[in-house]
Protein backbone atom coordinates (compact mmCIF):
# COMPACT_ATOMS: atom_id res chain seq x y z
CA UNK A 1 0.00 0.00 0.00
CA UNK A 2 2.79 2.94 1.20
CA UNK A 3 6.39 1.82 0.39
CA UNK A 4 8.93 4.14 1.46
CA UNK A 5 12.30 3.33 0.37
CA UNK A 6 15.59 4.69 2.03
CA UNK A 7 14.06 8.13 2.37
CA UNK A 8 16.26 11.14 3.79
CA UNK A 9 15.31 14.66 4.07
CA UNK A 10 18.84 16.99 4.89
CA UNK A 11 17.32 20.76 5.90
CA UNK A 12 18.24 24.07 4.87
CA UNK A 13 20.24 24.59 8.18
CA UNK A 14 21.94 21.50 7.37
CA UNK A 15 20.51 19.07 10.12
CA UNK A 16 19.74 16.13 8.66
CA UNK A 17 16.10 14.24 10.34
CA UNK A 18 16.18 11.00 8.58
CA UNK A 19 19.30 9.07 7.44
CA UNK A 20 17.44 6.46 5.18
CA UNK A 21 13.86 5.56 6.63
CA UNK A 22 12.09 2.60 4.69
CA UNK A 23 9.05 0.86 5.88
CA UNK A 24 6.38 -0.68 4.26
CA UNK A 25 2.85 -0.61 5.45
CA UNK A 26 0.26 -2.89 4.24
CA UNK A 27 -3.40 -2.13 3.50
CA UNK A 28 -5.59 -1.68 6.55
CA UNK A 29 -2.70 -1.73 9.02
CA UNK A 30 -1.92 0.95 12.03
CA UNK A 31 1.28 1.55 12.78
CA UNK A 32 2.58 4.17 15.47
CA UNK A 33 6.14 5.63 15.01
CA UNK A 34 7.10 6.24 18.57
CA UNK A 35 10.30 8.32 19.35
CA UNK A 36 11.98 11.39 21.39
CA UNK A 37 11.14 14.88 19.97
CA UNK A 38 13.26 15.86 17.06
CA UNK A 39 13.58 12.53 15.92
CA UNK A 40 11.92 13.07 12.76
CA UNK A 41 8.38 11.21 13.31
CA UNK A 42 6.76 14.39 11.68
CA UNK A 43 9.30 14.79 8.96
CA UNK A 44 8.38 10.89 7.74
CA UNK A 45 5.00 11.78 7.40
CA UNK A 46 4.45 15.53 6.07
CA UNK A 47 7.56 13.66 3.29
CA UNK A 48 4.79 11.24 2.12
CA UNK A 49 2.82 13.78 1.20
CA UNK A 50 5.35 16.42 0.48
CA UNK A 51 4.45 19.19 2.91
CA UNK A 52 8.12 18.75 3.33
CA UNK A 53 10.12 18.05 0.24
CA UNK A 54 12.37 14.73 0.63
CA UNK A 55 15.92 15.37 -0.09
CA UNK A 56 16.71 11.60 -1.17
CA UNK A 57 14.44 8.58 -1.80
CA UNK A 58 11.46 7.19 -3.17
CA UNK A 59 8.12 6.97 -1.86
CA UNK A 60 4.98 4.65 -3.27
CA UNK A 61 1.38 5.02 -2.16
CA UNK A 62 -0.19 1.93 -4.53
CA UNK A 63 1.71 2.07 -7.66
CA UNK A 64 2.33 5.66 -7.85
CA UNK A 65 5.43 7.07 -7.32
CA UNK A 66 5.07 10.58 -4.76
CA UNK A 67 8.61 12.36 -4.92
CA UNK A 68 8.68 12.93 -8.58
CA UNK A 69 5.15 13.97 -8.65
CA UNK A 70 4.46 17.76 -10.75
CA UNK A 71 2.32 19.95 -8.66
CA UNK A 72 -0.86 19.25 -10.43
CA UNK A 73 -0.41 15.36 -9.91
CA UNK A 74 0.85 16.21 -6.27
CA UNK A 75 -2.44 17.70 -5.52
CA UNK A 76 -4.73 14.73 -7.30
CA UNK A 77 -2.71 12.53 -4.20
CA UNK A 78 -2.79 14.61 -1.84
CA UNK A 79 -6.67 13.48 -2.22
CA UNK A 80 -5.98 10.40 -1.13
CA UNK A 81 -3.76 10.72 2.07
CA UNK A 82 -5.78 12.52 5.03
CA UNK A 83 -3.78 13.93 7.49
CA UNK A 84 -4.88 14.41 10.91
CA UNK A 85 -3.16 17.51 12.93
CA UNK A 86 -0.97 17.48 16.61
CA UNK A 87 -2.97 21.37 17.48
CA UNK A 88 -6.36 19.92 15.51
CA UNK A 89 -5.19 22.64 12.93
CA UNK A 90 -8.64 23.34 11.91
CA UNK A 91 -9.17 26.81 10.36
CA UNK A 92 -10.75 28.56 13.07
CA UNK A 93 -13.14 30.90 11.78
CA UNK A 94 -14.83 28.85 9.42
CA UNK A 95 -17.70 26.62 10.27
CA UNK A 96 -17.74 23.19 11.23
CA UNK A 97 -19.14 21.88 7.97
CA UNK A 98 -16.95 24.87 6.15
CA UNK A 99 -14.32 22.86 7.97
CA UNK A 100 -14.91 19.07 7.03
CA UNK A 101 -16.01 19.64 3.38
CA UNK A 102 -12.35 21.30 2.83
CA UNK A 103 -11.33 17.61 2.91
CA UNK A 104 -13.39 17.83 -0.63
CA UNK A 105 -11.26 20.75 -2.33
CA UNK A 106 -8.80 18.28 -4.40
CA UNK A 107 -12.19 17.31 -5.54
CA UNK A 108 -14.61 20.03 -6.93
CA UNK A 109 -13.35 23.45 -8.44
CA UNK A 110 -12.60 26.60 -7.64
CA UNK A 111 -16.22 28.49 -7.93
CA UNK A 112 -18.13 25.64 -6.34
CA UNK A 113 -15.88 25.77 -3.62
CA UNK A 114 -16.06 29.38 -3.51
CA UNK A 115 -19.82 29.89 -2.96
CA UNK A 116 -19.88 26.64 -0.83
CA UNK A 117 -22.12 25.23 -3.34
CA UNK A 118 -20.80 21.44 -2.82
CA UNK A 119 -22.55 18.18 -4.53
CA UNK A 120 -25.09 16.86 -2.62
CA UNK A 121 -23.03 13.69 -1.86
CA UNK A 122 -20.26 15.41 -0.69
CA UNK A 123 -22.82 17.16 2.02
CA UNK A 124 -24.57 13.79 3.03
CA UNK A 125 -21.38 12.30 3.71
CA UNK A 126 -20.30 15.05 5.79
CA UNK A 127 -23.69 14.73 8.36
CA UNK A 128 -22.83 11.05 7.84
CA UNK A 129 -19.13 11.52 9.46
CA UNK A 130 -20.54 14.19 11.72
CA UNK A 131 -23.02 11.81 12.89
CA UNK A 132 -20.33 9.46 13.52
CA UNK A 133 -18.82 11.34 15.71
CA UNK A 134 -21.83 12.73 17.61
CA UNK A 135 -21.16 16.40 16.39
CA UNK A 136 -23.68 17.15 13.39
CA UNK A 137 -25.31 19.30 16.06
CA UNK A 138 -22.34 21.43 15.56
CA UNK A 139 -22.05 21.60 11.72
CA UNK A 140 -23.16 25.16 11.73
CA UNK A 141 -20.96 26.46 14.74
CA UNK A 142 -17.66 28.00 14.25
CA UNK A 143 -14.77 25.70 14.68
CA UNK A 144 -12.90 27.68 17.52
CA UNK A 145 -16.38 27.23 19.56
CA UNK A 146 -15.04 23.83 19.91
CA UNK A 147 -13.57 21.60 22.43
CA UNK A 148 -10.24 20.14 22.09
CA UNK A 149 -11.67 16.88 21.70
CA UNK A 150 -14.15 18.33 19.42
CA UNK A 151 -12.11 19.74 17.52
CA UNK A 152 -10.04 16.45 16.61
CA UNK A 153 -13.09 14.24 15.96
CA UNK A 154 -13.74 17.12 13.26
CA UNK A 155 -10.40 16.81 12.10
CA UNK A 156 -10.83 13.13 12.01
CA UNK A 157 -14.15 14.32 9.91
CA UNK A 158 -12.14 16.42 7.40
CA UNK A 159 -9.62 13.42 6.89
CA UNK A 160 -12.19 11.00 6.24
CA UNK A 161 -14.73 13.04 4.06
CA UNK A 162 -10.94 13.01 1.33
CA UNK A 163 -11.83 9.37 1.06
CA UNK A 164 -8.35 8.50 1.75
CA UNK A 165 -6.19 5.16 1.06
CA UNK A 166 -4.08 6.18 3.84
CA UNK A 167 -4.11 8.39 7.26
CA UNK A 168 -1.06 10.43 8.64
CA UNK A 169 -1.74 11.29 12.09
CA UNK A 170 0.65 13.99 13.64
CA UNK A 171 0.51 13.84 17.58
CA UNK A 172 -2.82 13.25 17.67
CA UNK A 173 -3.50 13.27 21.27
CA UNK A 174 -0.50 15.77 22.55
CA UNK A 175 -3.25 18.59 23.49
CA UNK A 176 -5.88 16.32 24.93
CA UNK A 177 -6.20 15.28 28.16
CA UNK A 178 -6.05 11.44 28.90
CA UNK A 179 -9.48 10.14 28.56
CA UNK A 180 -10.08 12.67 25.76
CA UNK A 181 -6.31 10.66 24.45
CA UNK A 182 -7.74 7.19 24.41
CA UNK A 183 -11.11 8.35 22.97
CA UNK A 184 -9.74 9.83 20.00
CA UNK A 185 -7.18 6.52 19.53
CA UNK A 186 -10.09 4.41 19.62
CA UNK A 187 -11.66 6.38 17.36
CA UNK A 188 -9.33 6.72 14.76
CA UNK A 189 -8.04 2.86 15.02
CA UNK A 190 -11.93 2.14 15.14
CA UNK A 191 -12.79 4.01 11.45
CA UNK A 192 -9.11 2.79 10.08
CA UNK A 193 -10.61 -0.91 10.45
CA UNK A 194 -13.99 -0.34 9.21
CA UNK A 195 -12.30 1.60 5.96
CA UNK A 196 -9.83 -0.71 5.45
CA UNK A 197 -7.29 2.23 5.70
CA UNK A 198 -3.26 2.27 6.67
CA UNK A 199 -2.61 4.89 9.07
CA UNK A 200 0.26 6.27 10.29
CA UNK A 201 0.43 7.41 13.53
CA UNK A 202 3.38 9.78 15.20
CA UNK A 203 2.97 9.82 19.03
CA UNK A 204 5.33 10.68 22.22
CA UNK A 205 2.93 8.36 24.21
CA UNK A 206 4.13 4.51 24.46
CA UNK A 207 1.17 3.06 26.49
CA UNK A 208 -1.73 4.60 23.79
CA UNK A 209 1.01 3.31 20.80
CA UNK A 210 1.00 0.00 23.08
CA UNK A 211 -2.67 -0.24 23.54
CA UNK A 212 -4.13 0.71 20.39
CA UNK A 213 -1.43 0.03 17.19
CA UNK A 214 -0.59 -3.75 16.32
CA UNK A 215 2.54 -2.78 14.87
CA UNK A 216 4.96 -0.51 16.44
CA UNK A 217 8.13 1.24 15.13
CA UNK A 218 10.69 3.35 16.84
CA UNK A 219 13.09 6.00 15.36
CA UNK A 220 15.77 7.54 16.84
CA UNK A 221 17.68 10.59 15.50
CA UNK A 222 16.65 9.76 11.94
CA UNK A 223 16.43 5.96 11.82
CA UNK A 224 14.40 3.14 12.54
CA UNK A 225 15.96 1.43 15.51
CA UNK A 226 12.48 -0.69 16.36
CA UNK A 227 9.91 -2.55 13.64
CA UNK A 228 7.65 -4.88 15.74
CA UNK A 229 4.68 -5.86 17.75
CA UNK A 230 3.30 -3.70 20.60
CA UNK A 231 4.58 -6.20 23.73
CA UNK A 232 7.99 -6.92 22.49
CA UNK A 233 8.95 -3.03 23.86
CA UNK A 234 10.76 -3.95 26.45
CA UNK A 235 12.61 -1.69 28.84
CA UNK A 236 15.56 -2.52 26.51
CA UNK A 237 14.21 -1.67 23.25
CA UNK A 238 12.62 1.64 25.17
CA UNK A 239 16.40 2.49 26.32
CA UNK A 240 17.40 2.17 22.46
CA UNK A 241 14.69 4.29 21.29
CA UNK A 242 14.74 7.72 24.47
CA UNK A 243 17.27 6.51 26.28
CA UNK A 244 18.69 5.40 30.00
CA UNK A 245 15.59 5.62 31.76
CA UNK A 246 13.51 3.39 34.46
CA UNK A 247 11.07 1.82 32.11
CA UNK A 248 9.49 -0.66 33.98
CA UNK A 249 6.99 1.51 35.54
CA UNK A 250 5.62 2.73 31.92
CA UNK A 251 5.54 -0.80 30.54
CA UNK A 252 3.94 -2.04 33.96
CA UNK A 253 1.34 0.91 33.81
CA UNK A 254 0.41 0.02 30.40
CA UNK A 255 -1.08 -3.06 31.29
CA UNK A 256 -2.58 -1.58 35.12
CA UNK A 257 -4.52 1.17 32.70
CA UNK A 258 -5.79 -1.39 30.32
CA UNK A 259 -7.79 -2.83 33.23
CA UNK A 260 -9.09 0.30 34.63
CA UNK A 261 -9.93 1.03 31.02
CA UNK A 262 -11.97 -2.20 30.80
CA UNK A 263 -13.11 -1.22 34.10
CA UNK A 264 -14.61 1.75 33.34
CA UNK A 265 -15.88 0.76 29.77
CA UNK A 266 -18.21 -1.91 31.77
CA UNK A 267 -19.15 0.58 34.53
CA UNK A 268 -20.05 3.13 31.33
CA UNK A 269 -22.00 0.38 29.71
CA UNK A 270 -24.00 0.03 32.83
CA UNK A 271 -25.20 3.24 33.76
CA UNK B 1 23.34 28.00 60.75
CA UNK B 2 25.57 28.74 57.68
CA UNK B 3 24.69 32.65 56.09
CA UNK B 4 24.69 31.44 52.46
CA UNK B 5 27.09 33.01 49.91
CA UNK B 6 26.22 36.56 48.73
CA UNK B 7 26.03 37.00 44.90
CA UNK B 8 25.05 40.30 43.56
CA UNK B 9 22.78 40.64 40.31
CA UNK B 10 22.29 43.96 37.83
CA UNK B 11 20.14 43.90 35.38
CA UNK B 12 22.33 43.73 32.20
CA UNK B 13 22.60 47.03 30.02
CA UNK B 14 21.09 47.00 27.05
CA UNK B 15 24.78 48.22 25.37
CA UNK B 16 27.29 46.70 26.78
CA UNK B 17 30.61 48.14 25.70
CA UNK B 18 30.69 51.08 28.76
CA UNK B 19 32.56 53.42 26.49
CA UNK B 20 30.26 53.32 23.66
CA UNK B 21 26.95 53.67 25.79
CA UNK B 22 28.07 56.79 27.50
CA UNK B 23 29.58 58.48 24.40
CA UNK B 24 26.04 57.86 22.95
CA UNK B 25 24.56 59.21 26.32
CA UNK B 26 26.91 62.30 25.79
CA UNK B 27 26.37 62.97 22.56
CA UNK B 28 22.17 62.77 22.88
CA UNK B 29 22.69 65.50 25.74
CA UNK B 30 25.45 67.52 23.71
CA UNK B 31 22.62 67.68 20.66
CA UNK B 32 19.26 68.50 23.06
CA UNK B 33 21.12 71.49 24.43
CA UNK B 34 21.84 72.51 20.72
CA UNK B 35 19.24 72.22 19.27
CA UNK B 36 17.09 73.81 22.36
CA UNK B 37 19.39 76.45 22.85
CA UNK B 38 19.11 77.97 19.03
CA UNK B 39 15.08 77.80 18.78
CA UNK B 40 14.07 81.35 18.46
CA UNK B 41 11.21 82.09 20.19
CA UNK B 42 9.89 85.76 19.74
CA UNK B 43 7.67 86.67 22.83
CA UNK B 44 6.12 89.17 21.48
CA UNK B 45 4.86 87.24 18.51
CA UNK B 46 3.81 84.83 20.49
CA UNK B 47 2.01 87.60 22.96
CA UNK B 48 0.03 89.19 19.31
CA UNK B 49 -0.92 85.39 18.05
CA UNK B 50 -2.58 85.22 21.71
CA UNK B 51 -4.88 88.19 21.07
CA UNK B 52 -4.88 87.66 17.47
CA UNK B 53 -6.24 83.47 18.23
CA UNK B 54 -8.71 84.98 20.33
CA UNK B 55 -9.86 87.62 17.58
CA UNK B 56 -9.94 84.66 15.26
CA UNK B 57 -11.98 82.55 17.82
CA UNK B 58 -14.55 85.05 17.83
CA UNK B 59 -14.66 85.44 14.11
CA UNK B 60 -15.74 81.74 14.36
CA UNK B 61 -18.98 82.26 16.48
CA UNK B 62 -21.60 81.88 15.40
CA UNK B 63 -21.03 79.17 12.86
CA UNK B 64 -23.01 79.81 9.76
CA UNK B 65 -24.36 77.44 8.11
CA UNK B 66 -27.15 78.72 6.18
CA UNK B 67 -25.13 81.08 3.39
CA UNK B 68 -22.80 78.86 2.40
CA UNK B 69 -24.78 75.65 2.26
CA UNK B 70 -24.82 74.61 -1.40
CA UNK B 71 -21.17 74.37 -1.24
CA UNK B 72 -20.76 72.70 1.93
CA UNK B 73 -23.37 69.93 0.69
CA UNK B 74 -21.49 70.09 -2.54
CA UNK B 75 -18.15 69.44 -0.67
CA UNK B 76 -19.22 66.84 1.41
CA UNK B 77 -20.65 64.62 -1.28
CA UNK B 78 -17.17 65.35 -3.04
CA UNK B 79 -14.99 63.80 -0.24
CA UNK B 80 -17.12 61.21 0.41
CA UNK B 81 -17.43 60.19 -3.04
CA UNK B 82 -13.27 60.71 -3.01
CA UNK B 83 -13.27 58.67 -0.03
CA UNK B 84 -15.49 55.82 -0.94
CA UNK B 85 -14.11 55.12 -4.04
CA UNK B 86 -10.35 55.51 -3.54
CA UNK B 87 -11.05 53.16 -0.41
CA UNK B 88 -12.76 50.62 -2.82
CA UNK B 89 -9.99 50.86 -5.41
CA UNK B 90 -7.04 51.47 -3.30
CA UNK B 91 -8.02 48.47 -1.51
CA UNK B 92 -8.89 46.18 -4.55
CA UNK B 93 -5.11 47.00 -5.97
CA UNK B 94 -3.65 46.23 -2.61
CA UNK B 95 -5.04 43.14 -2.70
CA UNK B 96 -2.34 41.44 -5.57
CA UNK B 97 0.20 43.65 -4.09
CA UNK B 98 0.07 42.69 -0.69
CA UNK B 99 -0.42 38.72 -1.69
CA UNK B 100 2.72 38.95 -3.21
CA UNK B 101 4.50 40.84 -0.50
CA UNK B 102 3.53 38.45 1.91
CA UNK B 103 7.19 36.30 2.16
CA UNK B 104 5.33 33.45 3.33
CA UNK B 105 3.38 32.81 -0.14
CA UNK B 106 5.36 34.27 -2.91
CA UNK B 107 8.72 34.30 -4.28
CA UNK B 108 11.85 36.07 -3.88
CA UNK B 109 11.80 38.06 -7.41
CA UNK B 110 7.65 38.78 -6.86
CA UNK B 111 8.00 39.59 -3.13
CA UNK B 112 11.10 42.32 -3.37
CA UNK B 113 8.85 43.91 -6.54
CA UNK B 114 5.80 44.07 -4.75
CA UNK B 115 7.57 45.45 -1.61
CA UNK B 116 9.31 47.81 -3.64
CA UNK B 117 5.60 49.14 -5.11
CA UNK B 118 4.62 49.56 -0.95
CA UNK B 119 7.11 51.14 0.16
CA UNK B 120 7.38 54.04 -2.97
CA UNK B 121 3.40 54.34 -2.05
CA UNK B 122 4.02 55.12 1.28
CA UNK B 123 6.92 57.26 0.63
CA UNK B 124 4.69 60.41 -0.19
CA UNK B 125 2.10 61.36 2.09
CA UNK B 126 -1.41 61.87 0.31
CA UNK B 127 -0.61 65.93 0.29
CA UNK B 128 2.02 65.15 -1.73
CA UNK B 129 0.51 62.86 -4.24
CA UNK B 130 -1.96 65.41 -4.85
CA UNK B 131 -0.50 68.07 -5.42
CA UNK B 132 1.20 65.96 -8.31
CA UNK B 133 -1.69 64.66 -9.81
CA UNK B 134 -3.31 67.73 -9.75
CA UNK B 135 -0.09 69.16 -11.58
CA UNK B 136 -0.98 65.69 -13.90
CA UNK B 137 -4.49 66.25 -14.11
CA UNK B 138 -5.93 69.58 -12.84
CA UNK B 139 -7.65 70.74 -10.48
CA UNK B 140 -10.95 68.66 -9.35
CA UNK B 141 -11.89 66.01 -7.49
CA UNK B 142 -10.07 63.25 -9.77
CA UNK B 143 -6.92 63.64 -8.80
CA UNK B 144 -7.93 63.87 -5.27
CA UNK B 145 -8.56 60.18 -5.49
CA UNK B 146 -5.82 59.29 -7.62
CA UNK B 147 -4.19 60.63 -4.59
CA UNK B 148 -5.99 59.00 -2.16
CA UNK B 149 -6.15 55.69 -3.98
CA UNK B 150 -2.33 55.52 -4.50
CA UNK B 151 -1.88 56.44 -0.49
CA UNK B 152 -4.51 53.65 0.07
CA UNK B 153 -2.51 51.12 -1.83
CA UNK B 154 0.51 51.51 0.03
CA UNK B 155 -0.97 51.57 3.63
CA UNK B 156 -3.33 48.16 3.65
CA UNK B 157 -1.21 46.43 1.00
CA UNK B 158 2.03 46.86 3.27
CA UNK B 159 -0.79 45.64 6.72
CA UNK B 160 -2.42 42.84 4.51
CA UNK B 161 1.21 41.44 3.76
CA UNK B 162 2.22 41.38 7.46
CA UNK B 163 -0.96 40.21 8.61
CA UNK B 164 -0.43 37.16 6.34
CA UNK B 165 3.07 36.76 7.15
CA UNK B 166 1.76 36.52 10.90
CA UNK B 167 -0.86 33.85 10.20
CA UNK B 168 -0.76 30.48 11.78
CA UNK B 169 0.90 28.53 9.18
CA UNK B 170 -0.87 25.08 10.48
CA UNK B 171 -4.18 25.94 9.64
CA UNK B 172 -2.55 26.93 5.88
CA UNK B 173 -1.02 23.68 6.01
CA UNK B 174 -4.08 21.57 7.15
CA UNK B 175 -6.08 23.00 3.63
CA UNK B 176 -2.88 22.16 1.51
CA UNK B 177 -2.68 18.36 2.46
CA UNK B 178 -6.55 17.75 1.04
CA UNK B 179 -5.06 18.78 -2.13
CA UNK B 180 -6.57 22.47 -2.56
CA UNK B 181 -5.30 24.49 -5.69
CA UNK B 182 -3.76 27.56 -4.98
CA UNK B 183 -6.69 30.01 -4.72
CA UNK B 184 -8.87 26.87 -3.12
CA UNK B 185 -5.97 27.31 -0.99
CA UNK B 186 -6.11 31.12 -0.21
CA UNK B 187 -10.12 31.02 0.13
CA UNK B 188 -9.99 28.17 3.00
CA UNK B 189 -6.92 29.22 4.74
CA UNK B 190 -5.65 32.35 4.27
CA UNK B 191 -8.82 34.44 3.78
CA UNK B 192 -10.55 33.50 7.24
CA UNK B 193 -7.49 33.81 8.86
CA UNK B 194 -7.04 37.44 7.60
CA UNK B 195 -10.69 38.59 6.84
CA UNK B 196 -11.79 40.28 10.61
CA UNK B 197 -8.51 42.39 10.70
CA UNK B 198 -9.16 43.53 7.41
CA UNK B 199 -12.43 44.54 7.33
CA UNK B 200 -11.43 46.33 10.49
CA UNK B 201 -8.54 47.91 8.75
CA UNK B 202 -10.75 49.01 5.82
CA UNK B 203 -12.81 50.67 7.53
CA UNK B 204 -10.31 52.58 9.28
CA UNK B 205 -8.94 53.58 5.91
CA UNK B 206 -12.41 54.68 4.79
CA UNK B 207 -12.02 57.25 7.87
CA UNK B 208 -8.43 58.48 7.15
CA UNK B 209 -9.18 58.25 3.20
CA UNK B 210 -12.29 61.12 3.91
CA UNK B 211 -9.91 63.25 6.40
CA UNK B 212 -7.59 63.33 4.15
CA UNK B 213 -9.57 64.55 1.45
CA UNK B 214 -10.17 67.33 3.15
CA UNK B 215 -6.40 68.11 3.52
CA UNK B 216 -5.84 67.11 -0.65
CA UNK B 217 -8.71 69.57 -1.78
CA UNK B 218 -6.89 72.26 0.13
CA UNK B 219 -3.96 71.94 -2.41
CA UNK B 220 -6.93 71.75 -5.69
CA UNK B 221 -8.06 68.19 -5.08
CA UNK B 222 -11.05 68.89 -4.80
CA UNK B 223 -13.66 68.03 -2.08
CA UNK B 224 -14.37 69.99 1.17
CA UNK B 225 -11.12 71.26 1.54
CA UNK B 226 -11.68 73.44 -1.22
CA UNK B 227 -15.22 74.44 0.02
CA UNK B 228 -12.55 75.20 3.27
CA UNK B 229 -10.03 77.09 1.17
CA UNK B 230 -12.17 79.27 -0.24
CA UNK B 231 -14.13 80.17 2.95
CA UNK B 232 -11.06 81.13 4.34
CA UNK B 233 -9.67 83.31 1.59
CA UNK B 234 -12.47 85.45 1.27
CA UNK B 235 -12.53 85.65 5.10
CA UNK B 236 -15.69 83.90 6.07
CA UNK B 237 -14.49 82.73 9.24
CA UNK B 238 -18.28 81.98 10.42
CA UNK B 239 -18.88 79.80 7.69
CA UNK B 240 -15.23 78.03 7.55
CA UNK B 241 -16.59 76.81 11.86
CA UNK B 242 -19.60 75.61 10.19
CA UNK B 243 -17.42 73.62 7.63
CA UNK B 244 -14.99 71.93 10.41
CA UNK B 245 -18.31 70.99 12.50
CA UNK B 246 -19.81 69.67 10.05
CA UNK B 247 -16.20 67.55 8.93
CA UNK B 248 -15.84 66.63 12.80
CA UNK B 249 -19.28 65.80 13.31
CA UNK B 250 -18.57 63.02 9.94
CA UNK B 251 -15.29 62.00 11.23
CA UNK B 252 -16.90 60.84 14.56
CA UNK B 253 -19.62 59.15 12.63
CA UNK B 254 -17.47 57.44 10.28
CA UNK B 255 -15.30 56.46 13.57
CA UNK B 256 -18.57 55.24 15.75
CA UNK B 257 -19.56 53.12 13.38
CA UNK B 258 -16.07 51.63 11.84
CA UNK B 259 -15.37 50.75 15.47
CA UNK B 260 -19.14 48.82 15.90
CA UNK B 261 -18.32 46.66 12.35
CA UNK B 262 -14.47 45.64 13.72
CA UNK B 263 -16.27 45.11 16.91
CA UNK B 264 -18.82 42.81 14.69
CA UNK B 265 -16.60 40.83 12.80
CA UNK B 266 -14.03 39.71 15.91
Amino acid sequence: MLRIDKLVKQYKTGDIALKGVSLEIPKGQVLALIGPSGAGKSTVIRCVNRLVEPTEGKIWLNDLELVSLSSAALRRARRRMGMIFQEYALVERLSVMENVLSGRLGYVGFWRSFFRKYPQNDINEAYRLLERVELDHMADKRADELSGGQRQRIGICRALIQNPDLLLVDEPTASLDPKTSRQIMRLICDLCQERQLAAIINIHDVHLAQMFAKRIVGLQEGKIVYDGPPDSLTPDVLTQIYGEEDWEATIEEVEDEEEIEIAMETAGASS
Amino acid sequence: MTTPTQRSWKLQPFIKNPTLRWTLWVLTAIYLVLAFGTMEINWDRVAEGVTRSQRFLAAFFPPDFISRWDSIVEGIYESLWMAVTSTVVGILLSIPVGLGAARNLSFRPIYLFCRGILAVSRTFPEVILAIFFVKLFGFGPFAGFMALSIGTIGFYGKLLAEDIEDMDPVQAEAIRATGASWLQWLNYSVQPQVMPRMIGLGMYRLDINFRESAVVGIVGGGGIGATLLTSFDRYEFDSAAAILLVIIGIVMLVEYSSGYIRKKVQ
